[in-house]
Parts: C-alpha cells; sequence; structure tokens
C-alpha cells in the first residue's frame, strides 16, 4: 500500500477542491424530429427522460464510493433550431419549457442545447430559436443557450453578431442574470460538456458521456512546492498536476458510461475555476510570478499554464475533446473578482487573455448603458481571435440593467458575482450595423 | 470482492486502531494491509481492507463507518480502490 500516493489523492479532493465540475449525457433529438411540434416535444422530453433516467442516481452512487465529488449533472441535446425547424411552430420557447421540464424530472443541474449553429447563414429554424431566446431564458431556470455565429471554414455572419447583440441586451432587460445561460460562440465544438455552451453536435453519436474536470486549487498547491525555479520546472509540474486530475475525469467518465450504457465520449481538460477561496485559475497565474492577474506578462503565464495542462492531460485519457483550456470566467474566479474589483484587470487584457486559453469573455457585468452594438463588437473580436487562431472563442457578457461601473451583479452558487467592468464607449455601430459576412480567412501566410 | 481504502484522521486518542478494527471485524472485512503515522499532530492511519461484497453491500460499510465517525470524532473515509489506482499509476 503506497501511503503517500493514497493521502496525496485524498488532500487533493479534501483540501484542493479538485473535483469532476460535471457528468454531461449528450443526447440526439435528430430522431424525435416531427412535422407537428407538440408530438415533437413529447419525442423529445421522452427520449431525454428515458435516456438519462439513472444520470443522477449513479452519478450519486460513484461519488459516494469513490469519494470524488461529482458537482453538476446535465445534458446536452442536438441544437433545437435543428430539431424544431421541421415543425410549423413560430416560436421555440414552448421546445425550451420541455428541456426544463424533462431537466427538473431528472434532476439534472442543467441543459443546454438551445441552440443554433449560424456561422455561414441561417436556416429558417435558426431565426425563430433566436428570436425565442429571451423569453426561453426568462421563463426557465436550468435551460442553456448558445449560439454559434462564426467558425475558422466559414468566416463570421456579422448579421448574427449584430442580432445577439440586441438580444443579449433584451434579455438583460427583463433580468441581467439570465444572460449567463446564453454564450455567443465561433468554433463552437460538439461534444463541450460545459455550460452554457454544451450541445450534442451533429456528428456526435445517439448518446455520449462527457466529463468535464476542475482542479485550479491541485494546480496552486503544486505550483507552491516550485516556487523560485525555472519556468521548465513549471511547465513540468503543471503537466503531472494536469495528468493526476485528468486520470480522475477519464476513470469516473468510464465507470459513469459502464454503468448507465452508454459510450463514453471525451474528457475535457480544462481548469474551472470557482468562487471558492483556493479554487482559482487567477491564483495559479499569480503563483508563476505575477503580483496581481492582468499584470504584463500575465497573456505569457496563462499560455505556458493552458499548454502544459493539455500537454500533461492528452496522455491521462483515451479521448480529449470539449473547450479543453484554461477557463476564465470573471465571477467565477474570487481572486478575478478582486483583481477586476481593484482595477488590476479590464476587458482588453481579458481579451488578449482569451486568445491563448479557453474560452472568451466569460461571465464579465458590463454597465446597463452598454449599447447593443458594442456588445456586438465585442462578439465579433472575440470570433475574430476563435476564427484567425483555429480555437474556440465565446462572449458571456451580462449588461447590469441600471448599473455602473463599482457595482456588481450577484448569481450565487458556482456562478458567483460579477463586478461591473468598463466598457470603451466608442461605437462601432456603423461597422455591425453593415450586415453581412466575414469572409474565411486564408489558411496560410499565418502571423 | 470489494476492495476500499479506509483513511482515519483525527486526534490521536487511546484505542483508535481498536475500535476502527472492531468495526471492520463486525462487518467481517478483511484488513490487508495498513500503516499509521502522526502527521501535523492528527493521527493517520490508512488500511486497505476488503469483503464478499455479496455479503455486505459498499453502501451499509460506509454507514457503519459513518456511526463510528460520529461517535469518535474521528474522520473517516472509506473509497473504493480503484480510484486511487487510476490516478497515481500508468
Amino acid at each position: 500500500m503506497e501511503s503517500q500516493s493514497i493521502l496525496e489523492t485524498i488532500q487533493m479532493v479534501a483540501e484542493e477542491n479538485l473535483d469532476i465540475r460535471t457528468i454531461t449525457m449528450g443526447i440526439s433529438l435528430f430522431d424525435c424530429i416531427d412535422s407537428d411540434g407538440a408530438t415533437a416535444r413529447q419525442k423529445i422530453y421522452d427520449k431525454i427522460t428515458t435516456s438519462a433516467k439513472d444520470l443522477v442516481k449513479v452519478a450519486d452512487q460513484i461519488q459516494a464510493e469513490y469519494g470524488i465529488p461529482i458537482i453538476n449533472k446535465r445534458i446536452a441535446v442536438t441544437p433545437i433550431a435543428l430539431v424544431a425547424a421541421a415543425s410549423g411552430d413560430d416560436n421555440y420557447v414552448a421546445y425550451a419549457l420541455t428541456m426544463e421540464k424533462a431537466a427538473r424530472e431528472l434532476g439534472v443541474d442543467l441543459i443546454g442545447g438551445f441552440s443554433a449553429l449560424v456561422q455561414k447563414g441561417y436556416q429558417s429554424g435558426d431565426r425563430k430559436l433566436i428570436a425565442s431566446i429571451p423569453q426561453a431564458l426568462a421563463e426557465t431556470s436550468r435551460v442553456c443557450s448558445s449560439v454559434n455565429v462564426g467558425s475558422t471554414r466559414a468566416g463570421i455572419n456579422l448579421d448574427a453578431v449584430g442580432e445577439m447583440g440586441r438580444i443579449i441586451k433584451q434579455i438583460a432587460a427583463d433580468d441581467p442574470v439570465n444572460c449567463m445561460s446564453l454564450v455567443v460562440f465561433a468554433n463552437a465544438v460538439d461534444d463541450n460538456p460545459f455550460m452554457a455552451g454544451a450541445f450534442h453536435g451533429v456528428g456526435e453519436a445517439d448518446r455520449v458521456i462527457n466529463v468535464g474536470i476542475s482542479g485550479p486549487g491541485v494546480v496552486k498547491r503544486a505550483l507552491e512546492q516550485v516556487r523560485g525555479a525555472s519556468i521548465d520546472v513549471v511547465s513540468e509540474q503543471i503537466k503531472k498536476t494536469a495528468f493526476k486530475v485528468t486520470r480522475m475525469g477519464q476513470f469516473v467518465g468510464t465507470i459513469a458510461a459502464q454503468r448507465l450504457h452508454v459510450p463514453f465520449g471525451i474528457v475535457d481538460l480544462s481548469l474551472a475555476p470557482t468562487p471558492n477561496e483556493g479554487d482559482s485559475v487567477a491564483e495559479i497565474l499569480e503563483e508563476i510570478g505575477l503580483e496581481s492577474v492582468g499584470a504584463p506578462g500575465t497573456t505569457a503565464a496563462l499560455a505556458l499554464l493552458n499548454d502544459a495542462v493539455k500537454k500533461g492531460g492528452v496522455m491521462a485519457c483515451e479521448h480529449v475533446g470539449g473547450l479543453s483550456g484554461a477557463f476564465i470566467p470573471v465571477s467565477e474566479d474570487a481572486e478575478m473578482i478582486r483583481a477586476v474589483s481593484a482595477g488590476r484587470l479590464n476587458i482588453e487584457k481579458l481579451e488578449a487573455m482569451t486568445a491563448v486559453c479557453s474560452v472568451g469573455l466569460d461571465m464579465i457585468a458590463v454597465p446597463g448603458d452598454t449599447s447593443a452594438a458594442s456588445i456586438s463588437g465585442m462578439i465579433a473580436d472575440e470570433a475574430a481571435i476563435g476564427m484567425i487562431n483555429n480555437k474556440t472563442t465565446a462572449v458571456r457578457v451580462i449588461p447590469a440593467t441600471g448599473k455602473a461601473v463599482g457595482d456588481e451583479v450577484v448569481f450565487g452558487g458556482l456562478f458567483g458575482r460579477a463586478p461591473v467592468m468598463r466598457v470603451n464607449t466608442s461605437q462601432p455601430a456603423a461597422f455591425i450595423e453593415r450586415g453581412g459576412h466575414i469572409p474565411a480567412p486564408i489558411h496560410s501566410f499565418k502571423n | 470482492m470489494m476492495k476500499a481504502i479506509i483513511t482515519v484522521v483525527g486526534q490521536d486518542q487511546v484505542g483508535i486502531v481498536a475500535k476502527v478494527a472492531n468495526q471492520l471485524a463486525e462487518l467481517k472485512i478483511n484488513i490487508v494491509d495498513m500503516s499509521q503515522t502522526l502527521m501535523d499532530h492528527n493521527f493517520t492511519m490508512m488500511l486497505s481492507g476488503e469483503w464478499d461484497d455479496q455479503q455486505l453491500s459498499f453502501a451499509d460499510a460506509q454507514g457503519a463507518l459513518g456511526r463510528l465517525e460520529n461517535e469518535t470524532g474521528l474522520t473517516i473515509r472509506i473509497q473504493r480502490q480503484a480510484v486511487f489506482d487510476a490516478i497515481q499509476k500508468l
């Protein structure tokens, strides 16, 4: 019996907040398509509730038997814009209500896939779905929505970028908190287990289990042991730690898939922070040697962290997928919140950081009077970073209606609280209003 | 055959080993290996146990040790062994 290994494993869970952030079951809804909306929704409800009927039970069993906390149980479905398009429905809110009802019946925390993929253009279902998002999010609490507006292969749909700015403002006018359930993507991935962006991709199997891991605290603690050492040692230490963290994801995913009789898809190698103390990606960057996240050097430190996590994690599991990188959601990371509140981290620096990690401007509150065009401008910038760099990027901003810089928006639980950040107020309106399509980039002459 | 690692952490006191071992004996859990040490003034014991899972479910074993935990004020964890192998071994 190797006491040291056992103690280390227990310490990772008990003191360093290592956990499985989510077990997400992906479920294809293509076989639920029907020309009658009500029939389609009944098929959707039946398929979700039978496919995932044991998801919560199995996750709880694994947690009890192996002593690994499994924080969320989630479901991702085929983008509803594709499933609902065959019906004559003008409004897709009823589909969101069906998803909500299924999620409640199963006891899962979140259900994603109220989504549309419009990177190249709109099909009939896409427009209806996007128009339904504000009401769908207002009338549900577990449904998550995402819209993919750009990709490296297709370019950026500037019409959709403009529309999503207006949709986000519309959601915020009702309740800013609902904005946390909507992500606008470029290069969205088909097997992402993390919310709000999870959906079950078109090329995926009928059902699949994907796992998202957490564990910034474990990396931080490991780096405390190599203070003052060269950056090569830092990289090695992160790789070793990421390996162990990812093994846990692989292990849990394998067992969950066996018990649920569903194929195991991927482990998402992400470092996902929570607002709990000691579970922060920003603290890792500071442990590497920055006085505060946001200082010059932040992007370089984050690039090293992100790359080392992937290198360590790739060998630890059979299939890697999802977003796989360090997350930098402001409201979900206690040290990020402190840095923003103290004026040491701004949106421009966050945008630069998104060029080297997953996933984008995430969980950022902006002043309530930020214009729809400004939000569209942020979406366009992030989509451009993703498009040019062959990576997933996203925007999940929260216009804090009635609030200004210095105030904050409180989400609660895993989602934390977001200080309202200053936004450059010069307007991109004429650019966004041009509409049309930014052509796909050339894949040669990389600079 | 169920294999599990049981870890016991807490203030050092007379009879810790006896209490835990008695409970395991009552449950017919065979102790295959054990080690103990003092870490930061905390008594830390690790036991590798195995039992016939037809006779005793994991949940029942966990429940019995949970009651012992409440009686003694020690922190007692029981986890199936496979997780440690998965994380620490190539």
